[in-house]
């Protein structure tokens, strides 16, 4: 039973196969309890991120969105993090003017043997997007593609 | 400027034996605007114009004509877009022939348009002397302040010169002293919360008419048929009328422009409906200078920030968990 049963919100979690994948299996293997809102994809590196796969899952009604690699240094292919914290960190100020909140958005690093930082990493970032509650969406507009999908999206809830 | 377009034509009448094209602006069939002009004869040099009405980045024809000799005449905004471009190794200096100007400040048409109301008896000239904008009309002569017929970009000029050239024309001067400027929209998004700022996006986008023609004028776009906006394989944008679609190929296109933008303000200038897409891209370039203390366009042997890593990073706050 998650604390916020009933209540998720859409977590997305952009992980490194290498470090943050296996972190967040050994938290499980660990039985660690952890909030359930975070949907994981697995990725080869945090280098093949690219910042529109956040920009994106924001568009299509994520609510929060972390991403974790190996920490510096420690990368599997030698640079990818490296190349990845440039390019999050200038996404970080495309959000805030297209009208995502900051806190939304998050990077970190977790190795493969950080099971209980997983936890902490999840259970902090899932109680701020919390916080911020459901993801503003567009308002319904005139055009017929607009309607429609107002349509489809009072309906799902 | 009299003197400068007289100088200008005397140095592409000297370089043109030897180049297969110029780019210069001509007067086209909108009086506020002048249009491109591609010049491979002597003849053509003598309709070149050179006026605060030559408002378009000439830089971004260069890399569709790679490997012929081109002439190419620039402001200071379009000389950074043209430095970008050698930065990215899309254009080769030894085939670039600069004639470099200094600016006084680019006339914006549709605000222009607004302010001088009916054009109908035609219009002969336009200058900038100081703070004002004079435009000599065959009824009347008009003058107006900077703030309310210039580009916005004009209004936080870094510099009217071209910095990078082989022939510089006229004299060395300052940019356009522009007072009592509207906010720009950063700083009005600034003031707005996030859910604010999400609809102000939606009501903007809400008019696009995704003609595209933002990505036509950049010249930073480079990319042809090969745009992420048109890819199936990944889809990132559909084809549905929703203002969702269109602010994620804006996003598209500032994350694509990151650190490589030297906000040359043609992709507002382009829009047909006058959208403030450049605001993104400010966005980020705001950022960027922040973090890597770095301005796209002003050395041609820097590296931009984003094909390159620090291990460790100066500016860069990481999050303690």
């Amino acid at each position: 039973m998650s604390v916020n049963e009933g209540k998720e919100l859409r977590i997305i979690g952009f992980l490194c196969n290498w470090c943050s994948y296996a972190g967040a299996d050994t938290a499980g293997v660990g039985r660690f309890a952890q909030p359930t809102d975070l949907r994981i994809v697995r990725l080869p590196c945090t280098g093949r991120i690219n910042p529109l796969f956040i920009v994106r899952a924001f568009m299509n009604g994520a609510d929060g969105v972390l991403v974790s690699g190996c920490h510096p240094r420690d990368c599997h292919y030698s640079e990818g993090n490296f190349y990845a914290r440039r390019r999050l960190e200038v996404l970080k100020a495309l959000l805030p003017v297209i009208g995502v909140d900051p806190g939304r958005f998050e990077y970190t690093w977790v190795s493969a043997s950080e099971g209980q930082r997983w936890r902490s990493v999840v259970t902090s970032f899932t109680e701020q997007v919390h916080a911020l509650g459901p993801m503003p969406g567009f308002k319904s507009g005139t055009s017929l593609d607009m309607c429609l999908c107002h349509m489809d999206q009072t309906q799902a809830l | 400027m009299a003197s400068s377009i007289d100088d200008l034509k005397t140095e592409i009448k000297k370089a043109l034996p030897g180049l297969d094209m110029v780019i210069a602006w001509a007067a086209g069939p909108d009086p506020l605007s002048h249009t491109p002009l591609f010049i491979t004869e002597e003849a053509d040099v003598e309709r070149i114009e050179w006026d605060p009405r030559c408002s378009q980045n000439l830089a971004g024809y260069l890399p569709g004509l790679r490997g012929k000799k081109v002439g190419i005449v620039v402001k200071g905004c379009d000389a950074r877009s043209l430095v970008e471009l050698l930065q990215e190794k899309l254009i080769d200096r030894e085939d670039v022939t600069i004639f470099g100007l200094h600016c006084t400040g680019a006339v914006d048409a549709r605000a222009a348009r607004k302010a001088l109301g009916s054009l109908r008896g035609g219009l002969e000239s336009v200058s900038v002397n100081g703070g004002t904008a004079s435009f000599s009309m065959s009824g009347e002569p008009r003058t107006l302040p900077l703030a309310e017929v210039l580009q916005k970009k004009c209004f936080t000029c870094t510099g009217a010169d071209a910095e990078v050239c082989d022939h510089f024309i006229g004299e060395h001067g300052e940019p356009p002293r522009v007072t009592e400027t509207p906010a720009t929209t950063l700083e009005e998004l600034e003031a707005m919360s996030m859910e604010e700022r999400l609809h102000f996006w939606e009501d903007q986008m809400s008019r696009c008419i995704r003609c595209y023609a933002c990505r036509s004028a950049c010249p930073l776009c480079v990319c042809q048929d090969h745009c992420a906006a048109q890819s199936r394989e990944p889809h990132w944008v559909d084809q549905t009328d929703h203002p969702r679609e269109k602010l994620m190929f804006q996003a598209i296109h500032a994350l694509h422009t990151a650190g490589r933008c030297t906000e040359c303000g043609e992709c507002e200038r382009a829009c047909p409906m006058g959208l403030p897409i450049m605001t993104l891209k400010q966005a980020l370039n705001r950022s960027i200078q922040d973090l890597f203390d770095y301005r796209a366009g002003t050395d041609p042997d820097q590296a931009p920030p984003l094909f390159e890593f620090r291990e460790e990073e100066k500016n860069i706050k990481e999050r303690e968990w």
